[in-house]
């Protein structure tokens, strides 16, 4: 019974939302780059360095879009390194992935620690206020749970409109998801594969370390190693649940976000019965579940993985 | 820019692509040495003192690399046959957690036979733990790459759980620590005064066994083969299937082999440190090694002197020794750009 209370409480959905916001926009990242025909695994690296990213401007004096735009500046970097790799160099994206994520990684790790070498506490900033919109609050039930969410989740709503428009009805969407499709298609029509797979990643990572600033920046106050701690897989998996549709990921990680949220609730009046790290690792269950039930209708990217080059076929 | 296969590669290209390698990597550390403000010279000799200067520096390398050359086998060999196994870490805790489970008391066996138990059942443990991404590869073709890595945190989970909960040791001050194993579990030290165990002398010997596998044994070639094409495999006869589970049951076991190796060997108990990342590193070892099992040896020597020498650099200089983990991550970029440009030529037009 007391279950079914959860969906009637405007805190559970304030909660719901506040942690689906980093995996939309990490998601949706994802989703660019795989629709282009290129997996990145650099996405947990690249959360973590725009963590570190967002924090540090903010820390250092500088205003909170300020930090949004410098995390979203260098996630672009690490996705034009991830590009030049695997689009322009064919290397394996796998590998190459798995080499962006320890590089930025580390980075961010070692800057911090060369930034701030005596702190033992993280060093706490002032995140993003709820929003302040009257108007909405007005609306009964809708009202209160929105003006409880940063800016930042208005935005992460606002870019799954904005890349579900530009994909499915725009010449540029129709071009990044042909090139993850049939590249060669692409070349016929006289449109540089190597230039779309580039911006389709280079953006796409730059979403994903905005979803990292927004746990540095909305999430909590402080930046400190290992926070990303597994969303960047997560929406790998969540990528895959959606079958490559943005609408579909908001959908998922709503969906997603509703069963951490509802684990937290359980654990707290549970704790004494389950161990608490048994409900940690719920999240990580439901996505290796979420794949596993979607894995018949997977219909990925027929070009995901394989490196494209002029001339060949 | 174009890509354009060499016709013949000389050995001298073969050779020197991942030294350059290594040398763009150490100059990008050397930036960052800058920016803290010491010189880069003054750190490397730090790295070199910290990890080649003396007999025990070399053998805290040794002893670092230990853990590598399995984990690094392991994902070579699972490479090999195109099978993403990313779950290293998981695979190398969970062979820690049977060493702990059946070597902390509750088989009083004599050494001779308890050390290779152990090492028997933590690669059991570790290639189950990868059974189960690879099984849903192959029946649901779930891709592995993300399950294994999310089974990565389960398991760190499960053994967060173990340590503060019925494995904690009573005797440990409240830390969070499983019992030590029993005498006759603990691997000898091969040099008196050092930490260098057997385990280094088994992790030879299993890159040695893995490189006769792959070379020369029918399983070897079937692995090679469903790596280099699956479909041609099939029609060659070879069970490709079977074959990837066999890949994965290797692959797992050897990264188990590593958590019996940590706990029995280095640590003598199970703990959450008992892995600083090898599972990951491990991919890098076996990415600079060009996935050949012998190469995987020298490779984890080289990883394990850069984490052993940035130790004691950060010590001396006051750099932080995440140096480590970002000359890591630049070598394996690198390393996989100039192994393409051995083979290609890049061609501006």
């Amino acid at each position: 019974m007391d279950i079914l209370l959860f969906f009637m409480e405007t805190g559970f959905w304030i909660a719901t939302i506040r942690m689906a916001t980093p995996l939309i926009f990490g998601t949706l990242g994802e989703l660019i780059c795989e629709r282009a025909g290129v997996l990145n695994l650099g996405i947990e690296g690249i959360m973590a360095a725009g963590c570190m990213a967002g924090w540090t401007w903010v820390y250092f004096g500088g205003d909170l879009w300020g930090g949004v735009l410098f995390a979203a500046f260098i996630g672009a970097l690490f996705g034009l390194l991830h590009s030049l790799f695997t689009v322009h160099l064919g290397l394996s994206q796998h590998v190459t992935g798995l080499g962006i994520t320890m590089l930025a990684a580390a980075l961010s790790s070692f800057v911090f620690k060369m930034l701030l070498p005596k702190a033992t506490t993280p060093p706490k900033i002032i995140p993003f206020a709820n929003l302040d919109l009257p108007w909405l609050a007005d609306i009964p039930f809708l009202g209160p749970i929105l003006t409880h969410q940063s800016p930042l989740t208005l935005l992460a709503f606002f870019l799954v409109v904005l890349v579900s428009y530009l994909l499915y009805k725009t010449p540029v969407g129709l071009s990044l998801r042909m090139c993850g499709e049939n590249p060669l298609a692409v070349e016929a029509q006289g449109l540089s594969v190597y230039t779309i797979r580039t911006g389709a990643v280079v953006v796409g990572s730059s979403f994903m370390a905005v979803g990292g600033a927004f746990l540095t920046l909305s999430a909590f106050d402080a930046f400190y190693i290992g926070m990303v701690n597994g969303r960047g897989w997560i929406c790998i998996a969540l990528v895959v649940f959606s079958s490559w549709k943005p609408w579909k990921a908001l959908l998922g990680t709503m969906l997603f976000a509703a069963f951490d949220a509802m684990q937290m609730r359980v654990q707290q009046q549970s704790a004494m019965v389950i161990p608490y790290q048994f409900y940690l690792m719920l999240p990580y269950i439901f996505s290796i579940l979420a794949m596993v039930i979607m894995s018949r209708r997977a219909a990925y990217p027929k070009a995901l993985l394989i490196p494209f080059r002029k001339g060949e076929r | 820019m174009r890509l354009e296969q060499r016709e013949n590669i000389s050995p001298y290209l073969r050779i020197a692509a991942p030294l350059l390698a290594v040398l763009v990597a150490l100059g990008f550390c050397s930036v960052l040495i800058l920016w803290s403000g010491h010189s880069p010279l003054t750190a490397f000799l730090f790295l070199l003192k910290g990890s080649l200067g003396s007999k025990f520096a070399i053998t805290e390398t040794l002893t670092r690399a230990t853990p590598l050359i399995f984990t690094g086998l392991a994902a070579a060999v699972a490479f090999r046959a195109q099978l993403w196994n990313i779950g290293a870490e998981g695979q190398l805790y969970a062979g820690a957690c049977m060493a702990t489970l059946l070597g902390t008391g509750m088989l009083p066996l004599p050494g001779w036979f308890m050390i290779p138990f152990l090492f028997l059942a933590g690669a059991i443990a570790g290639g189950l733990l990868l059974l189960g991404p690879t099984l849903l590869k192959t029946w649901f073709s779930v891709d592995e790459v993300v399950t294994t890595l999310l089974l990565n945190f389960i398991t760190l989970l499960f053994v967060n759980w173990l340590v503060f909960g019925p494995w904690k040791d009573p005797m440990a001050m409240g830390w969070p620590q499983a019992a030590p194993v029993i005498d006759s579990a603990v691997l000898p030290i091969l040099l008196p005064k050092t930490r260098l165990h057997v385990g280094f002398i088994i992790a030879l010997a299993s890159a040695m066994i893995t490189w006769v596998t792959l070379r020369f044994s029918r399983l070897g070639f079937e692995i090679r083969a469903v790596g280099h094409n699956k479909h041609a495999s099939r029609f060659a006869g070879i069970p490709v299937r079977k074959t990837i589970l066999f890949t994965a049951f290797f692959s797992g076991g050897l990264a188990g082999f590593a958590g019996v190796s940590e706990v029995c060997g280095l640590k003598g108990y199970l703990t959450l440190d008992l892995s600083p990342g090898f599972g990951y590193s491990g991919i890098v070892v076996a990415m600079l090694a060009a996935l050949h099992p012998l190469g995987v040896v020298l490779a984890a020597l080289f990883i394990a002197a850069i984490s052993i020498g940035a130790d004691s650099m950060s010590r001396s200089l006051n750099i932080s020794n995440y140096i480590a983990d970002v000359a890591t991550a630049v070598s394996l970029l690198s390393v996989l750009a100039a192994m393409l440009l051995a083979r290609f030529r890049l061609r501006w037009r």
